[in-house]
């Protein structure tokens, strides 16, 4: 298979413990044998630790123990290790780590990738890695060289004798290397010393993705592998009845049909012969509770929710009092609709499972999850059960679920084959776990100058966190439903918003920066409606009142500045900005807009970013994660929206869930906050401003507040 | 009974039914996977490969239908990744995951045979129909113009 090669983990897991022939080398320890050694380097790649294996060749492979879904982490973790350990970084190749706890997100406390915490949890770890390999190698170097190792530093792989120049490469110092104590606080270079880190280095993962070499889980290909799909309820929670297969089975390439948890599962030669077949089958499902779901039973739930007090996430002051008291009230009621993940590479998984062992090869974000799954249905050892991680084609949180691997799993065993699951596009959009639908009734006060001085609100929608972290959800607050708004920073003195948590019967999941995705536009869109109602400026509005939040107003003041927010624009177009913290970063928009009221079109034509994510390790990619988060952002904005009838999702294709494409996409600039501040996340902050950023421009074109997404023609008129 | 047609400059020839689509040929039958499965439905472009030097989504191209004809996919395009279009693309760090770039490149490739000096109207004609879900567009658009002045950058020294 393309790229993904199988890691033999005792090799390298045995932190500080060389690989193969150390034993032969008698007297290691005695002076003078040191020469003889480096004389005649390992054979082998040797580790230093967890993440990092050096070969005779001085070729440095750095484990990547989180998931490349598009971030850029693979790149942005090798800069962390490659800085500290003074690699040369054109001799650096990367490997996906295996599952072990070595790997574990400390903020997680298991091994995934989500949250946009992959720098937050990595750069003390990776850091302090990279360090004390460094101080190892220089220690094998000085020991080599019998003087100190103050008398020696390390630089583009190589240790360096500062009084005479001597030198030696990584490659014949690793043996020796892993034999030494770990140091355990390694000291860490100044920053102003950093090569890489702060500065733009080209991905490591760019060359295999412009050739067609990087391997995906959808191109797996393992000797007599055979290609699933599975025919699953489509309505949620539904199951099988009855099936015929006696069609599916003359199709040509079908080789077995087997039922599994999840449906019928059709097993072929190749994978277009399984979706021949499944079109084959007969099936009659018990289509369960969620038969007669849909949209609308859905919304009048939502509505009666919204009437009844829920659990308060945020309570300053007394709202209700301050509302009994205002010189004006402004009331809105905001909607948004589920959402698809729609990565490009659809789900799938293939896994190979054996008497005594099973190998995983997964596009996952969450592979401890993986290898719990494989144990769990094969009865193996987590320990038994490898977990493979592929390159993944978009994450965005459908990733961190395990569907697609409890398929292959089930299909292998039964199969008794290695046997890849791949699902269809219309497979990919209808069994999902959507962003929730949320309804959110607001009302606000303002004083007899305009400015708020109560905010009162209700969220309704389902909760993920019930599902995927049932402990976190505690006096019915799930942190996730109620993110963007209840941690507002505007200085509003009554502040309350409660929370309904109110199931749908549709299954729900992170969508690229959850709550945030809703709560920032709900939030920056009635804020709008606030600033309008007083008779005040957006950037002004908003400027003041994070009069005490410094990061916000600096990233507001910073895009206001580049977007030259004030300045006049060309007839037709209007400006909307707005601003959102979301893990650990201040992320701030201005969208550049025109709207044809006669076709329903709303163009975004600029979307100037400003974001302030503390200590960066890669400039180049923040942009790309803005951007591409933007473009993510606007595609809910302008076209996103899942609708239920029938218990089934009613969008199939690119042709009915459609995907904002290059013509539509608008110029975007990212300028980046220089701070000295702890890191925060990138994959997910750029995303959670554009729709509040976009509504708010057509708001000032047309002079109507945009209270559902995504936004329609008649919302226009 | 076998079809054969040309495979990135190589004869080629495989005995399958005769409407399975050239993309599943590709990846299951000849395990060639940097053609990528996107929609089915010609709707995405991840599958894009060249027929004859024409940009063809070959999720909905039956294996019949290109018999006798000369078919071009990612791999085919350089030996070593030195195609201009291949360089622009690692110049400008397009990819994020990577999983539309082979028909991206392929629809882009197409189009620099056709207009050497594309317009971004040109490129809004040719691109629109690749999905790419985590918004490389902007890079994409510079990419292009870095290839077409390579390209004809290439050309005016050759001269």
């Amino acid at each position: 298979m393309a790229n993904a090669s199988v890691v033999n983990r005792r090799d390298f897991l045995k932190v500080g413990t060389a690989a193969g022939g150390v034993a032969l080398v008698i007297g290691f320890y005695l002076p003078g044998k040191f020469e003889a050694l480096a004389a005649a380097p390992p054979a082998e790649p040797v580790a230093l630790n967890a993440w990092v294996r050096i070969a005779p060749d001085n070729s440095v492979t750095l484990f990547i123990d989180k998931s490349e879904m598009g971030q850029g982490v693979v790149t942005s973790l090798a800069m962390l290790l490659a800085e500290e350990l003074e690699l040369d970084w054109k001799n650096v190749k990367f490997e996906f780590a295996p599952a072990a706890p070595p790997y574990f997100n400390p903020l997680f406390g298991l091994q995934g990738t989500g949250g946009s915490t992959s720098i937050r949890a990595s750069w003390g770890p990776l850091t302090k890695a990279g360090a004390a390999a460094r101080e190892m190698l220089v220690a094998a170097a000085a020991q080599q060289w019998y003087v100190e190792p103050s008398a020696c530093h390390a630089e583009n792989g190589a240790v360096v004798h500062n009084a005479t120049n001597k030198r030696l490469g990584y490659g014949a110092l690793v043996e020796q290397a892993a034999k030494l104590p770990v140091p355990a606080n390694p000291a860490l270079k100044d920053p102003k010393d950093y090569k890489y880190i702060g500065k733009p280095v080209k991905r490591l993962d760019t060359p295999s993705k412009v050739n067609g070499k990087a391997g995906f889980g959808i191109d797996v290909r393992l000797p007599n592998i055979q290609h699933a799909v599975v025919a699953r309820c489509p309505v949620f929670g539904g199951k099988l009845k009855t099936f015929d297969d006696s069609k599916a089975k003359a199709v040509r390439g079908v080789k077995q049909v087997l039922q599994i948890s999840t449906g019928v599962a059709v097993v072929a030669d190749n994978t277009w012969s399984a979706m021949e077949g499944r079109r084959a089958l007969q099936i009659t499902w018990d289509e369960g509770t969620n038969a007669a779901n849909s949209s609308d039973a859905i919304r009048k739930l939502y509505l009666a929710a919204a009437e009844k007090p829920g659990a308060i996430a945020r309570k300053d002051g007394d709202a209700d009092a301050a509302l009994a008291n205002v010189a004006k009230k402004v009331e809105a009621a905001y909607e948004v609709p589920f959402l698809a993940h729609a990565t490009m590479e659809p789900m799938n998984c293939a896994a190979d499972v054996r008497a005594d062992a099973c190998d995983i090869y997964a596009p996952t974000q969450f592979q401890t999850f993986v290898q719990m799954t494989g144990a769990k249905i094969t009865g193996l050892k987590p320990e038994q059960v490898r977990v493979h991680t592929t390159f993944l084609g978009g994450g965005f949180g459908r990733r961190a679920e395990q569907d697609f691997v409890v398929e292959a799993v089930e299909i292998s065993k039964a199969a008794g084959a290695p046997v890849q699951v791949t699902w269809s596009r219309e497979d990919d959009m209808q069994h999902d776990f959507y962003r929730p639908a949320v309804y959110c009734k607001l009302v606000a006060g303002l004083d007899a100058d305009g400015w708020p001085v109560a905010w009162k609100s209700r969220i309704v929608s389902p909760s993920i966190m019930s599902r995927f972290f049932p402990g976190s959800v505690k006096n019915g607050i799930d942190e996730s439903s109620v993110e963007g708004q209840a941690n507002s920073k505007y200085a509003i003195p009554n502040f309350l918003v409660e929370y309904a948590l109110t199931e749908a019967g549709v299954p729900v999941g992170f969508w690229r920066s959850v709550g945030n995705s809703q709560n920032g536009y709900i939030t920056e869109c009635f804020i709008e409606e606030l600033a309008k109602a007083g008779g005040k400026d957006s950037f002004e509005f908003r400027r003041k009142l994070l009069a005490n939040a410094p990061r916000h107003r600096g990233v507001l003041e910073l895009a206001a500045e580049k977007a030259e927010w004030g300045k006049p624009l060309p007839a037709g177009r209007t400006r909307g900005i707005a601003v959102v913290e979301s893990f650990g970063s201040f992320v701030a928009e201005v969208a550049e807009v025109s709207v044809n009221r006669g076709s329903g079109e709303v163009r975004v034509h600029r979307v100037v970013c400003a974001v302030d994510c503390g200590r960066h390790v890669n400039p180049d990619t923040i942009a790309a994660q803005m951007e591409g988060g933007i473009v993510f952002g606007l595609t809910a904005a302008l076209k996103g929206q899942i609708t239920i009838e029938k218990g089934r999702v009613q969008q199939s294709n690119f042709h009915d869930y459609e995907m904002l494409r290059l013509n539509e996409a608008p110029k975007v600039e990212v300028h980046i906050v220089p701070s000295n501040e702890a890191p925060g996340g990138v994959g997910e902050p750029g995303t959670a401003p554009i729709a509040g950023a976009v509504c708010n421009a057509v708001f000032a074109a047309t002079g109507k507040p945009i209270r559902r997404l995504p936004i329609r023609a008649e919302d226009l008129a | 009974m076998a079809i054969s047609f040309t495979l990135n400059g190589k004869a080629q020839s495989v005995d399958v039914s005769p409407d399975m689509p050239l993309l599943w040929v590709l990846r299951d039958t000849l395990n060639m996977t940097g053609t990528k499965f996107g929609c089915g439905m010609a709707l995405c472009g991840a599958c894009t490969v060249h027929i004859n030097g024409e940009a063809t989504r070959s999720c909905v191209t039956a294996i019949s239908s290109v018999a006798g004809k000369k078919i071009t996919t990612i791999e085919g395009l350089s030996a070593d990744g030195s195609h201009p279009v291949q360089q622009a693309w690692m110049e400008e760090d397009v990819p994020q995951c990577g999983y539309c770039q082979s028909g991206q490149i392929m629809s882009a490739v197409a189009l620099l045979s056709k207009k050497p000096n594309p317009t971004d109207t040109d490129i809004d004609d040719a691109m629109s129909g690749n999905i790419c879900r985590c918004g490389t567009y902007q890079r994409i658009r510079k990419a292009i113009h870095r290839a077409a002045s390579m390209q004809t950058g290439k050309a005016k020294s050759a001269t």
